[in-house]
């Protein structure tokens, strides 16, 4: 492990590349509150927090990121577009691997930004590349727009788009529901004898908790709702599989995509935005050839990203986290935004690690 | 120097460990008084007996303080982090059987699976405005379960005791708790989901990955293992 001060200052290094590119240097406080911002963040986020509270002021966390409070900062009161950038630490409980660090420093790079999306993308993605370049590292990219909109264009209802779109974080359960949906898997001997069921509530008691007979009525009827759904067909499930197969370099990547989209036109636009991209990537000077490119990516830990999406790996060091991380992040800005939002994109490095793989200097 | 062999200080699991040992030829027993935790090991030498709540014995075994001990996979599995690489199973020995699972109440019938449970979390959390609050002591395994098999929407309350009145008390609306036969989470009105088994557990005598060990020390243990066919 790298010495704090040597970390501080690059950090600090770090921290002015992103200021020489016009970025506002900005802070946040290590305790945020923890009860609104909790809920913005992914499971493996959340139940890392260190979560404590406070008599006047309740639930507090130490910040576990700096996007969350950054956003909410700019939603509250900042001018567009704005780009910010800002360094510190971050603090994540570890109960597994005892040598990963519970507090390390992350400087980061976001843009706020109405014009232009892709081009905001390309810029953030090609400043992080040529600044860990001399690391050799691999480069990871994805797209989640891709999937939510192959989501959106199942010829279903609403109520299993709403289910799929919520666990598209959570591949497994993702999975289920595909085959709930199409009727892949058999319907549990429980559910059919409750759909059979004349007087299923005549059952319900005694009624305990704090979840009632309405809820459970309601869920009842939606399930019934559900039961005299056309299953989603064959050919659909097939379309969705091949996008989530899609990993290729970017260029025939983005071939194979346009090929699915003739037969799923929904991801017309989100494939569109993906070639515009690619193109400001390569008018930044980056090789697509070269640039991994995976349609599941950033699935299990990104939770709030839902466009673009990038990681940087030491493959020769397994055992490390991602150097970097980033992506892009409009639902979030919806979020925290009552009423407004924002396109915004970004992402973070972890100095600390810049430094352990040998400095980027 | 000898090897430290940790065993539950009181209660059944004491007893069934005394005898299982016993059962092989080698009597452990406690020393002196009822309320001296001091132990004696005959049968075989340069054994020593350490008797401790089986609460403390994962963190005993994992900071290398004794080299053997019995307690329950559970609170192995809950206690340590990357369990098998702090300690090794040598025997499961077949008593101290508990489950750990999901329990949900009674009159939920809509809500058989953890497909289901999700599904009621979304709605929950939606009326409510907070996460279903499932009440445990086993954080650690409750979230690594929950989070294997995609359910989202949930929080995890914090439960030392008599985590089955939860429910009707409504500090939570689930619960993952140990369980023998049902008995009390039937008298407390809640049902096992079907694919709710998140741990079988029954006490275990593991042997520490870290514990300091000199050739004297190896050789008891070889005899030990020997002499409790675990070769």
């Amino acid at each position: 492990m790298p010495h704090r001060a040597a970390v501080r200052a690059e950090a600090a290094r770090l921290r002015g590349l992103f200021e020489a590119a016009g970025a506002l240097p900005v802070e946040t406080s290590v305790l945020q509150p923890a009860e609104v911002l909790l809920d913005l963040y992914g499971e493996d986020i959340r139940a890392r927090a260190y979560v404590t509270s406070d008599a006047l002021r309740g639930e507090q966390m130490l910040r576990p990121d700096f996007t969350v409070p950054v956003v909410q900062m700019h939603m509250e009161h900042g001018a567009e577009p704005a780009r910010y950038t800002y360094s510190g630490e971050v603090f994540r409980r570890q109960e597994e691997d005892a040598a990963r660090a519970n507090e390390y420093t992350q400087v980061g790079f976001e843009i706020f930004e109405r014009a232009a999306p892709e081009s905001a993308d390309a810029e953030v993605f090609s400043m992080f590349f040529d600044i860990l370049r001399p690391l050799g590292l691999r480069a990871a990219t994805g797209d989640i727009g891709i999937l939510m909109a192959a989501v959106e264009g199942l010829r279903t209802t609403e109520r299993r788009k709403a289910a799929l779109r919520r666990h598209i974080w959570r591949p497994r359960r993702f999975r289920a529901l595909i085959d709930r949906f199409s009727g892949k898997s058999p319907v549990p001997d429980q559910r059919a004898a409750l759909l059979a069921a004349a007087e299923p509530m005549a059952k319900a008691e005694p009624m305990i908790g704090l979840r009632g007979p309405d809820e459970i009525s309601s869920r009842i009827k939606a399930l019934r709702d559900d039961a005299q759904t056309a299953p989603i067909s064959a050919t659909e499930v097939e379309l969705l599989d091949a996008v989530l197969a899609v990993r290729e370099t970017s260029d025939n990547a983005l071939e194979r995509l346009r090929d699915i989209a003739v037969d799923l036109p929904a991801i017309q636009g989100a494939v569109d935005r993906l070639a515009k991209r690619l193109e400001a990537l390569t008018a930044r000077g980056l090789d697509i050839t070269k640039l991994d490119f995976e349609a599941s990516y950033g699935r299990t830990q990104m939770e709030y990203y839902d466009g673009f999406v990038f990681g940087f790996y030491a493959e020769k060091r397994p055992d490390l986290p991602p150097v970097a991380t980033g992506g892009r992040y409009d639902a979030l800005t919806r979020q925290l935004g009552q009423g407004r939002e924002i396109p915004a994109v970004g992402g973070v490095i972890r100095p600390g690690l810049v430094l352990s793989l040998g400095g980027a200097t | 120097m000898t090897l430290k062999l940790g065993v539950p200080s009181k209660g059944r699991l004491m007893e069934k460990t005394f005898d299982w040992f016993g059962k092989h030829g080698i009597e452990l027993g406690r020393a002196g008084s009822e309320r001296e935790y001091a132990g004696f090991v005959q049968g075989i030498d340069n054994v020593e007996l350490i008797l401790l709540s089986a609460g403390e014995i994962p963190r005993e075994l994992a900071a290398g303080r004794i080299h053997l001990g019995v307690t329950g996979t559970d609170l192995v599995r809950e206690k340590l982090g990357q369990w098998e690489n702090q300690v090794g199973e040598l025997a499961e020995l077949g008593f101290g059987q508990a489950d750990l699972v999901l329990a949900v109440p009674r009159c939920w019938v809509d809500v058989s699976h953890l497909d289901d449970l999700d599904a009621a979390a979304a709605a929950f959390r939606l009326k409510h405005g907070f996460r279903l609050r499932i009440a445990t002591k086993y954080h650690r395994l409750v979230r690594d379960f929950l989070r294997e098999n995609g359910v989202a929407d949930y929080q995890l309350v914090d439960s030392q005791g008599a985590t089955e009145g939860t429910v009707k008390n409504e500090t939570a609306e689930a619960i993952a708790d140990i369980t023998s036969t049902g008995d009390t989470l039937r008298a407390n009105h809640l049902k096992i989901l079907e694919d709710g088994m998140i741990l079988k557990s029954q006490a275990t005598l593991f042997k520490s990955r870290v514990a300091p060990m000199e050739d004297a020390d190896r050789h008891t243990l070889r005899a030990l293992k020997n002499r409790l066919h675990l070769d």
